[in-house]
């Protein structure tokens, strides 16, 4: 039997926004052999990226964009009800933030892994989405806290 | 080849117009740049405002160095194709960012050999010339740390959705 054909194989949904929030994202793709794993990019243009697995884009909105945001939201209403994902994982930043919570919203359990690139302190999203992340993960060791982000190790 | 690439959300003339202005001195016609939303003409390089991931990808495996704004995307595809990065901070107060995290960036990884940080403007012509001279590191950058896959794994294994 073929794994695609897998009634049990979990499904994930993996978002991030441009630059180095996807890069980040795609170097967890190891964490993601074998499983049923849908990709969202804020541009068809990381379709290729991820030739072979599903792709959508949202619109690509940052937290000062509340029109944008607002697209990005009702599209991934639209992707959470058609993928259902078990998991949704996300390493930001805007985009990742409103696929966390409304993942949630779907019964997903959720994931978040800050941006490498916050060094001196969480990302803002991070700050806001650690609440709603089952997971809640930093990649560097001096932001861990006790209630949460954890530090499990980096990207690089 | 040198590949210049300042990312596509917001606009870096201090940088582009340093690349340039280092290119129209040396006389050198070998350099390409990805300038997005800046608003500086480069009169000496050859630029492109936006490009495809994979055209990124190629013009990094194809540059010997790379020249860009200290992001972690730039950053990131530079180590893993292997080679050497001069990068320059986006800065706040300059309205090239929305925040400072760049600095932190580049501080963290000016420890790694094959990183060059240049602060401003004035310090990025020596720098290119310094990073010039540096043996092609050539090392491709090694995965993930294997405690984040497996973290993220393991909890991957034990969710199920709840409906």
């Amino acid at each position: 039997m073929s794994l695609a054909a897998s009634p049990n194989r979990k499904k994930i949904l993996a978002v991030a926004s441009g630059g180095g929030h996807w890069v980040q994202l795609l170097r967890l793709a190891p964490a993601f052999v074998d499983f049923d794993v849908t990709f969202v990019g804020v541009s068809q243009a990381y379709r290729s990226d991820v030739s072979d697995h599903k792709f959508y884009s949202v619109t690509d909105a940052t937290r000062w964009d509340k029109i944008g945001l607002l697209k990005a939201a009702v599209r991934l209403v639209w992707i959470n009800w058609k993928v259902r994902p078990d998991v949704v994982i996300s390493t930001g930043a805007a985009p990742g933030y409103l696929a966390i919570r409304l993942g949630r919203l779907f019964g997903a359990r959720t994931i978040w892994l800050d941006s490498i690139a916050n060094v001196d302190c969480l990302s803002m999203s991070g700050e806001l989405v650690g609440p709603h992340a089952d997971l809640w993960l930093t990649q560097w060791p001096h932001l861990e806290r006790a209630e949460g982000p954890y530090y499990r190790g980096a990207v690089l | 080849m040198i590949f210049v690439t300042v990312g596509s959300s917001m606009a870096f003339d201090r940088l582009v117009r340093a690349v340039d202005e280092w290119a129209g001195f040396h006389g050198r016609t070998d350099v390409f740049a990805q300038i997005g939303q800046s608003d500086y003409q480069p009169k000496h390089i050859k630029a492109a405002r936006f490009m495809d991931p994979p055209e990124f990808r190629e013009l990094v495996r194809s540059a010997n160095l790379i020249v860009a704004h200290a992001g972690m995307g730039s950053i990131i595809t530079a180590l893993e194709l292997g080679k050497p990065i001069v990068v320059m901070p986006r800065r706040e107060h300059l309205g090239e960012t929305r925040s400072d995290h760049q600095v932190a960036t580049a501080k963290h990884f000016e420890q790694q050999p094959n990183i060059t940080v240049a602060y401003d403007e004035t310090e990025l012509p020596a720098k290119i010339d310094r990073a010039e001279t540096l043996p092609l590191a050539n090392q491709g950058l090694p995965g993930a740390s294997p405690r984040l896959i497996s973290t993220v794994r393991e909890f991957i294994e034990h969710s199920s959705a709840s409906r």
